[in-house]
């Protein structure tokens, strides 16, 4: 990261800092949000007793964690343990599936997302997400990253803030000459950090990431990681990842998921083991279950 | 020594398990029927096509640019015969179907695909347009018939005039209009999720997911969806007769572009095609005019599917 002076340390609230677009919204909302900050600064998100149900059937069970700022994240679990499915509770993302229902509390910054007043919409750009699968718009590269400052209104500067996204997202030098190329010309990879450009063209305090590189090679992988530590310093991340090597590298803080087996009809439902360091996830966790899966003799 | 003999012997087995191919009749049964029904359509297509083109030739080949200006006559040795205003009805048509019938399925397609919620009375619904799209066309011409004509609801025979090209094209639009939100409603539900979400994922509201997302990816779909339900239109001879469709003299056309002409009297192409056919039983001439009329109306709906196509293409490409 080169474009940053040295920062301020979190002795003010910073909830409304955007790196990269300069003011994608009317700054109106920044000072509305800041009274909430003030209460509990470090803590990003906290869930308690998170349960996700679609129609009667209970996907995820009483989940309760924190994460704070400028903190890697890891979800970690066996397939069916519902982590995604927690991660898309953050950003609201489980609204769009019809039938699903979400209870407990679950605080932004002090302010419940799940409180009626709450617009997804303007939730969702504060808390950008990238997906399991690289999902460019069949737009140029450049339309791609201007796309979601554009839908917030934005009219000028758009070159600004598609270069400095691509920049921050490691992309710029492979693309910068060939912006109104389509983005579905671009390698898995790139299409990928292309992706993650676009969460950031907006100006997010938090990326959530589903996944973000079991579509990709080894290779790309690495530059994605690479890519998580260096944007870390701006964003608060949360990632789920099948695969535990990649937990233990990038992540600060790591949550294990397994899932219970209802025998009566084989369904499953995610509960939350354990949350603690990556560290002592990975070398000492308290819960055998967590051991059993870390070291691989389970899941 | 022992070994390698052995070892020959199960060479030898192998090959003679897995050399076994011989001819497998049945296979080659089931390949010439697929075949065989495949040169049936198309003999059937070609033999309709030949006979049209040849009976045609007494009109086409020797005065399509006057049998292209002419008009409805009651002889077919007729100087004067020819097809100019069932062409302007059926342009008329289908313009009205595309005003009509498009925006409103479109529309419909769109609140039943992204805004409607899941639900039994959602299935229903859909359930009822693939019917509606199943009912005979005549009815449409009934529904027609007393909605723009005898004025039993709304009195919209005033604004219609009756029998006009404005009833024959609403009549059509109605008709076309349960395809219409059909074909887009599978054009919406082909864009893919991903698309969705990541719209979602940047801050767009559904409606700007919709029209930035949804929209231009299931363009192509719903062109060529609507463009077909069009040559559908055109081609329809039943309802138009029940909207009182002239088929006999009728006034001198007022010109294609004067808007007077959608509230007049009209016909229409395949209207022209079925009264000549009916009038050859007495005077045989009207054969060739009526096998005119058809090629004239094939390469109308002919135009339309390739403008689907070509359309669909330059779509795709710009997707891509």
């Amino acid at each position: 990261m080169t474009d940053d002076s040295p920062r301020a340390t979190d002795d003010a609230p910073r909830l409304i800092e955007r790196p990269v677009a300069a003011a994608p919204r009317p700054s109106a909302d920044g000072d509305g949000a800041g009274p909430d900050a003030g209460t509990s600064r470090d803590t990003v998100f906290s869930s308690r007793d998170v349960n996700v149900y679609y129609g009667t059937f209970r996907a995820v069970r009483d989940v309760t964690f924190d994460v704070h700022t400028h903190e890697i994240m890891a979800l970690i679990g066996p397939s069916g343990c519902g982590k995604s499915t927690v991660l898309r509770c953050y950003n609201r993302m489980n609204d769009l599936i019809k039938e699903a229902r979400v209870t407990g509390t679950i605080t932004y910054r002090g302010t419940n997302l799940y409180n009626e007043r709450v617009d997804p919409v303007e939730v969702r750009r504060r808390i950008g997400m990238v997906f399991q699968k690289p999902n460019p718009f069949p737009k140029s590269i450049y339309d791609n990253v201007a796309y979601g400052p554009r839908v917030a209104g934005q009219k000028r500067g758009l070159d600004d803030v598609v270069e400095n996204s691509l920049r921050k997202a490691a992309l710029w030098e492979e693309v910068s000459d060939r912006l109104s190329d389509s983005a579905l010309g671009l390698s898995g990879g790139q299409q990928q950090r292309l992706c993650i450009a676009r969460a950031i063209a907006v100006g997010p305090d938090v990326l959530l990431m589903d996944e973000p590189c079991s579509a990709l090679d080894p290779i790309a992988t690495a530059r994605i990681e690479d890519l998580m530590q260096e944007i870390k310093q701006d964003y608060t991340i949360m990632i789920v990842t099948h695969n535990m090597q990649q937990a233990a590298r990038v992540s600060d803080t790591t949550a294990f998921f397994t899932a219970e087996v209802h025998s009566e009809n084989d369904s499953r439902t995610g509960i939350l083991v354990e949350v603690d360091s990556t560290q002592k996830i990975f070398s000492n966790p308290s819960d055998e279950r967590t051991e059993n899966y870390v070291t691989g003799r389970f899941g | 020594m022992i070994s390698r003999l052995s070892d020959d012997r199960s060479r030898a087995a192998i090959a003679a398990s897995i050399e076994r191919r011989r001819v497998d009749t049945r296979g080659l049964l089931f390949k010439t029927v697929l075949q065989s029904c495949l040169v049936i359509t198309l003999a059937l297509l070609a033999v309709l096509l030949i006979t049209v083109a040849l009976d045609s030739t007494d009109q086409i080949g020797t005065r399509l640019w006057e049998f292209l200006q002419g008009t409805l006559r009651s002889r077919s040795e007729d100087d004067r015969l020819g097809i100019h205003q069932g062409m302007y009805g059926s342009l008329w048509i289908a313009i009205i179907v595309a005003v009509l019938a498009f925006p409103i399925g479109i529309g419909a397609a769109v609140y039943l695909e992204e805004y409607a919620p899941r639900n039994r009375f959602t299935s229903f619904i859909e359930v009822n347009i693939r019917n509606l799209a199943g009912v005979p066309s005549v009815v449409y011409g009934l529904l027609g018939l007393a909605l723009l004509l005898n004025g039993q609801i709304f009195g919209l025979d005033r604004l219609t005039g009756g029998s006009s090209a404005l009833s024959g094209g609403i009549t059509l639009a109605i008709l076309v209009l349960p395809i219409v939100v059909i074909t887009s409603g599978e054009a919406f539900r082909a864009v893919p999720n991903e698309l969705r979400e990541a719209a979602y994922g940047v801050g767009a509201t559904r409606w700007e997911m919709i029209r930035t997302q949804v929209l231009p990816y299931a363009a192509p779909g719903i062109l060529t969806g609507t463009l077909l339900s069009m040559a559908r239109a055109v081609g329809e001879a039943a309802p138009l007769i029940l909207v009182g469709a002239i088929s006999g003299r009728l006034g001198d056309n007022p010109g294609l572009f004067n808007i007077r002409a959608l509230t007049d009297q009209f016909t229409a192409l395949p209207i022209v095609i079925t009264s000549w056919t009916v009038q050859s039983g007495r005077d045989a001439g009207f054969i060739a005019a009526a096998a005119a009329a058809i090629v004239v109306l094939l390469v109308f709906v002919l135009m339309m599917n390739s403008a689907a196509i070509l359309l669909r293409n330059r779509f795709e490409k710009k997707r891509g």
